[in-house]
Parts: C-alpha cells; sequence; structure tokens
C-alpha cells in the first residue's frame, strides 16, 4: 500500500512477515505517536495470532479491549471492534491489532495462543456480548448471570435498566 | 480411607482475601485439586462512569482503582491523556512525578509486607510496616492533603512545586526506613516458620509466567526481567540509575525477597530525582476544556502489583469514547489456580497475598 | 479522727467487715451502655479504599484500641458492631445483608465513606447508592475515604450514641423494638 503511514523500522519488518504469510489479510494500517494499529479480517485470525506469538516473537499478550461504536456506526464501520495488544519482549516493541467482531458471528478464541486471554475475553463477553468460540468456560466475570444486559454498549444506560436502586 | 473431594468456599467475605474476593475450592483431605475465583463483587463501573467524565474528572477516579498506590494510577492514566493530546510535562514535573510514583512504590510495599506477614500469622510485621507506611502517608499529606486516595499526579505535570523544606522532609523520611525495612527483614528472612511456610509454595515456570501475563514481581522472581521502566522507560526514569531485582524460584519467598529490594531501589531513585530536579516549571500548561481529536494510545508503567496501563480512544470532545484499563492484579489473579494446585489449602492465603492483588483494580 | 481504726489498709483494701461489703449503685442502664461502648468488636468488613483507612485506624498510630476495639472478629457471630468499609456494590448487596442478619443483637452499623453513606463518587448501574438502603445505620462517617481521625470521631460518636441508650428495655422487652 503506497499511502501506509511512515512507520518505525521494527514494524516495517513485522508487516512484511504478516503479508508475505497471509496475503490480503491486513486491510488497514495506522501509525502515530510511535504505536503501529493493524486492521485484520476475521477469517484468519486465529493463525494470524499463533503465527504472531510462535515466529514474531510476540511472548506476551498484554491486553484485549472491546469496542462499541454505538448501534448507529458510520458508513462502513460495523458496530464492534477487538483489540488485542501484543509485546514483544525482544526489542520492547508492541503492536495492536484490531479485527472487526460482531455478536452473531463469535471471533476465536486466543486462550489457545496465550492463556492470559482467558478473562479478558470473559470480561469482553461480560459488558459486550461477544462470544469467543473455542473459550475453555466462557461466562460472565463480573456481573451476576442473571444480570440483564451487557454495560459497555453505547446503549446501555449508565444507571442501570431496572432504575437501579 | 477412600478418595473424597471437598468443595471449599472462601470469601467474598475473608479476613484475608485482600478484599472482596471469592475462591471456589476443592480440595482433597488439605491438598488443593482446583481453585476458581469469582471476582466482580466491587465491580463499580468506572470503565463506563468514565465515558461520560472530562479527562480532567477521570484522575481523581483512578486514585480508587489501587487504593493502596493511587499516585500509580494517576501516572498511568495522564501519561496516556498526555500522549493522546500531545501534552510535554517539563523536566521538573517529570522529575517530582518520579519521586511521588517511587514513595508510593514504598508505600505500597510496605502495605504489601505487613498483609502478607499477617496472613501468614507475623502479626507484628503488620504493625511495624504500618507504622513506616505512615511516614510516608505524612509526606503525600503535607504536599497534597490526602493520604490515600492522593491525586497528586495530574494532566500537564504535577499540582504542587516541591520546595526546599519538603525536599528535606522527603530526605529525612528516607533516612529513617532502612532501619525498619532491616527489622522486618530480621524478623522474616532467616526465620524458620516463615521460609517453611513460603519456600517452594506457590511455584510458577518463568515460560508459563510469560504466558500467563504476570507482570511485576512475581514475574521478576521467576528470573524475567521485564520491568517497564527499564524497558519502555516514561517520565525520565531513563536519567536513573537503579537495578532491578530478580529472583530465580518463582515461590512465595522470592517475591517476598523481590519486593524488599525494590524498596530499597525506590529509595535510591528518590534521593537521585531529589538531588538533581531541575529548576523550571512543574506543569505544562492545559488548556481548561481538554478536547482531544480522534486518536488512540496505549500506555502502561511500572505499578508497584505489575505493569499498569490504559488505553484511551478519544473522539474529539472533551470526554473519551473509550478508557480500558490494563489491570495487573486482574491477570496476575489469573495465574492463582495454576500456583496452587498441589500446595494445601492453607497455603493458598500465602499464594494469593504473594500476588499482591487489589480488589479495586481487577473489578474496576 | 484519732482513735478510730483505719478506712484503708496495707493490702489496698477497706477494713469493713466480712458482713457489710462495699457495693456500687448505678442504673443498670448506664452501667450496660457503659460497658457496651468500651467493649465494642468491630467486625472488619472491609470492602474497599476505605478498609485500609480502617485497617490504618487499627494500626500504632491511631490505635483503635484506646477505645477497646482492636478485637477485629473475621465471623460476623462474635462481632457486635459491623463498620462498612468501602462501596456495596449490586453483587455484594445480599453477601452484606446476610452478615448483618448473621450478627446477634445488640448491634451497630457504622456507614464509613461516602460510597456506604450513599454511593459515592460511583452512580453507576453496579453500586448500591448507601448500605442504609438494605441494613440500618447508625452513624454515617462521610470522607472520600475518611482519615482515621475521621473513622475514630465517627466512632466516639457512636459511643455517645451508646450511651444516651436504654439496654434495659431491650432485655426487659427483647420483641420491643
Amino acid at each position: 500500500m503506497s499511502d501506509r503511514p511512515a512507520l518505525l523500522p521494527g514494524f516495517e519488518d513485522i508487516l512484511a512477515a504478516l503479508e508475505g504469510r497471509f496475503p490480503g489479510a491486513v486491510l488497514a494500517v495506522e501509525a502515530a505517536r510511535g504505536e503501529c494499529s493493524v486492521r485484520v479480517g476475521p477469517e484468519r485470525l486465529a493463525d494470524i495470532l499463533k503465527f504472531l506469538k510462535a515466529e514474531q516473537g510476540f511472548a506476551a499478550l498484554q491486553d484485549m479491549i472491546g469496542l462499541d461504536r454505538g448501534p448507529a456506526p458510520p458508513a462502513g464501520a460495523g458496530r464492534f471492534a477487538v483489540l488485542y495488544q501484543i509485546y514483544r519482549p525482544a526489542d520492547r516493541r508492541r503492536l495492536r491489532l484490531s479485527v472487526e467482531a460482531d455478536e452473531a458471528n463469535p471471533l476465536p478464541s486466543a486462550v489457545a495462543t496465550w492463556r492470559s486471554a482467558d478473562w479478558a475475553e470473559r470480561e469482553i463477553f461480560d459488558m459486550f456480548g461477544l462470544r469467543f468460540a473455542g473459550h475453555p468456560g466462557l461466562r460472565r466475570i463480573y456481573l451476576d448471570e442473571e444480570f440483564d444486559g451487557h454495560p459497555l454498549r453505547k446503549d446501555f444506560p449508565l444507571g442501570g435498566r431496572s432504575g437501579g436502586l | 480411607m477412600a478418595f473424597k473431594e471437598i468443595a471449599l468456599n472462601m470469601g467474598p467475605q475473608h479476613p484475608s482475601t485482600h478484599g472482596v474476593l471469592r475462591l471456589k475450592l476443592a480440595i482433597d483431605n488439605e491438598v488443593v485439586l482446583s481453585l476458581e475465583p469469582v471476582v466482580g463483587y466491587l465491580h463499580r463501573g468506572m470503565e463506563k462512569l468514565w465515558e461520560s467524565l472530562t479527562y480532567t474528572q477521570i484522575v481523581p477516579l483512578t486514585d480508587r482503582l489501587d487504593y493502596i498506590a493511587a499516585l500509580s494510577n494517576n501516572l498511568g492514566f495522564v501519561l496516556a491523556v498526555e500522549k493522546l493530546a500531545g501534552l510535554e510535562v517539563p523536566p521538573r514535573g517529570r522529575y517530582i512525578r518520579v519521586a511521588l510514583a517511587e514513595l508510593q512504590r514504598l508505600a505500597s510495599h510496605l502495605a504489601w509486607v505487613g498483609f502478607q506477614a499477617n496472613d501468614i500469622g507475623a502479626m507484628s510485621v503488620l504493625l511495624y510496616a504500618f507504622e513506616a507506611r505512615e511516614r510516608v502517608l505524612d509526606l503525600f499529606e503535607e504536599y497534597i492533603g490526602a493520604r490515600l486516595t492522593v491525586h497528586g499526579i495530574r494532566i500537564g505535570g504535577v499540582p504542587r512545586d516541591f520546595d526546599p523544606e519538603f525536599v528535606r522532609k522527603i530526605e529525612r523520611t528516607l533516612d529513617g526506613l532502612p532501619a525498619t525495612i532491616r527489622n522486618i527483614e530480621l524478623l522474616l528472612n532467616e526465620n524458620r516458620i516463615w521460609q517453611e511456610r513460603t519456600r517452594g509454595v506457590g511455584v510458577v515456570g518463568a515460560a508459563e509466567a510469560v504466558d500467563f501475563g504476570l507482570t511485576g514481581p512475581p514475574l521478576r522472581a521467576t528470573g524475567v526481567r521485564w520491568d517497564i521502566r527499564m524497558d519502555v522507560p516514561y517520565s525520565s526514569y531513563e536519567d536513573f540509575e537503579f537495578d532491578v531485582p530478580l529472583a530465580e524460584h518463582g515461590d512465595v519467598y522470592d517475591r517476598y525477597l523481590v519486593r524488599m529490594e525494590e524498596m530499597r531501589q525506590s529509595m535510591r531513585i528518590v534521593r537521585q530525582a531529589l538531588a538533581r530536579l531541575p529548576g523550571g516549571d512543574f506543569t505544562a500548561k492545559v488548556p481548561r476544556i481538554l478536547r482531544i481529536p480522534p486518536a488512540e494510545v496505549f500506555q502502561t508503567i511500572e505499578a508497584p502489583k505489575g505493569e499498569l496501563g490504559f488505553y484511551i480512544k478519544s473522539n474529539g470532545t472533551d470526554k473519551p469514547e473509550r478508557v480500558k484499563m490494563k489491570s495487573p492484579s486482574f491477570i496476575n489473579l489469573m495465574s492463582l489456580a495454576h500456583m496452587s494446585r498441589g500446595n494445601l489449602f492453607s497455603d493458598v492465603v500465602g499464594i494469593l497475598g504473594s500476588l499482591d492483588i487489589v480488589l479495586g483494580e481487577i473489578d474496576k | 479522727m484519732p482513735g478510730e481504726p483505719e478506712p484503708w489498709n496495707s493490702r489496698g483494701t477497706l477494713n469493713k467487715p466480712a458482713s457489710a461489703p462495699p457495693f456500687l449503685l448505678a442504673k443498670a442502664d448506664a452501667f450496660i451502655a457503659w460497658a457496651q461502648k468500651n467493649s465494642l468488636w468491630p467486625f472488619g468488613s472491609g470492602l474497599a479504599c476505605c478498609a485500609i483507612e480502617m485497617i490504618a485506624t487499627a494500626a500504632g498510630r491511631y490505635d483503635i484500641s484506646r477505645f477497646g476495639m482492636e478485637l477485629f472478629r473475621a465471623s460476623p457471630r462474635q462481632a457486635d458492631l459491623f463498620i462498612v468499609a468501602g462501596t456495596v456494590t449490586n453483587k455484594m448487596a445480599p453477601v452484606v445483608r446476610r452478615l448483618w442478619e448473621q450478627m446477634a443483637d445488640p448491634k451497630w452499623v457504622v456507614a464509613m465513606g461516602n460510597c456506604a453513606v450513599s454511593g459515592g463518587p460511583f452512580p453507576t448501574y453496579a453500586v448500591l447508592q448507601g448500605v442504609d438502603k438494605i441494613i440500618p445505620v447508625d452513624v454515617y462517617v462521610s470522607g472520600c475515604p475518611p482519615t482515621p481521625q475521621g473513622l475514630l470521631h465517627g466512632l466516639i460518636t457512636l459511643q455517645s450514641k451508646i450511651a444516651r441508650s436504654h439496654p434495659t428495655r431491650e432485655i426487659l422487652k427483647p420483641d420491643v423494638r
């Protein structure tokens, strides 16, 4: 992509490797403030994550972040996204992978790749209602099982639905 | 006697779970077969609340996350906001932040060693450690007026300057602390009971620790040298000389040793920061209404509990679109089940304490 | 007066014949209330940040044991003062209610901190806006967190409240509140 923003040297190698192994998987790249964010499609996500850990040295999954753009997202964007923030200790490099998500099509669980994804995925399920296929025990983590709704969705009111107490 | 599995419930109200944590244990006689933590008893909906507050209004709420080390949460959040907004903190502000953050690490580790010793049965150490912690909290109270939820690091810098009288006070406090730390070590390090209860207990290997996402002293106790202050320095940490304590066995005893040594290194850093305090402003000029154009940022720091971070996505207004906190205690707690398997259930309390968790940070 | 035997002897006791022991006169209410207020056993229900200040109050510098309260019990069955220290979330609320019910009478409740008083800085879907929605509170100590001095002031206020109470009414007529 010729309109790719200028990246820090280390990121160029990672992106080249990623595109070499998974042609067409990288949909967009953003770089600012020394960080690099890569958007990929959900189709080969499980393999991409394994590749990044096993062959590119991203030993640690630092965080998984759920995003809700609201019930009426801007044109061209889906409603939900899941971000994976990973870290390569060898050269202290951080990478952010973002994947569009929706309730009807669960993303593959990253637990098989990094065990630290376990509770992070449960939290995203609890707060957003997004499922992850293959998770060993996907259930709410913060709220009671009977709680109705997913609080971090933009259409969930801050004070709660049944009026609160 | 035939094998019989017993289900044991610990918490959410329990004197040693460091807050409202529930542990569901399955034990065979006294050996732990499996353990499942149930969290959420302190879930306050902070991330949802932050989406309706301005960046400045969020800063005091971050104190309530890791309430034993409030300044580290402040620092993590304001660094992310400043990176997002492109604000540059002047050198004097950065050095004061380092001094405050390391004093906070001291206070946090002193509270930790008190709680850990109390849980294992050495109750006097709790009183000695808290007495020493009070001396550090006095400094915070003099600086900005609050002991616990300090809110002493704000967007752009710090709220007040360090005058020479206050610098002398800090140095005098630091002069008195090594004696207390030494006393605690004399009581515990070579203590037969302490060693029997902590050596070889709650072991985790280095590779597993990284895979579990462990950070902070539990990771460094396995020999992995990760410390964000050195690896991805922030707030002028690269100007200071300090060591990162490591251990090798990854058990409760090693985590104790790592934290005790970290206290000494913190004192070393504070002294350097005070001795070389640059002149100039202690805070940058921040607009009264801080609007940040759409962008996203992920910033982490080395908090006393581990690697603490914030992901912030801005949307052009003065309120964030999304704030996600990377909580070290949340991630560290995940490995409790793995560490406890095979140990006696009375050791679960010791292992849980050695992870140094704070429920405010876990449950947000 | 000269010629009369000494009232006090060398053992430090009164020289009274065995048939006339000294006795103490007081209202039962005052005596029982005095005993209750000076030996409160707190139930250490530390929920959040306020718990740390509660522990600091119990530690060496602020020394809650001056007031007879150093014996923090882990079990509600053995405690008579429930200090709700911290945010009560909706998930924790039934647990708090059950713990309060498990305490035997007479019992008192101190709501420590803004969260326990009225939900604090968290007007969210997950937080109970004040613990007095589920249990009766005797003393409200506001602050976020209240300093140890603040908590001690609240406890001393509770002690004056107990001093003004009438325990004999409950003993003689236990079903009347």
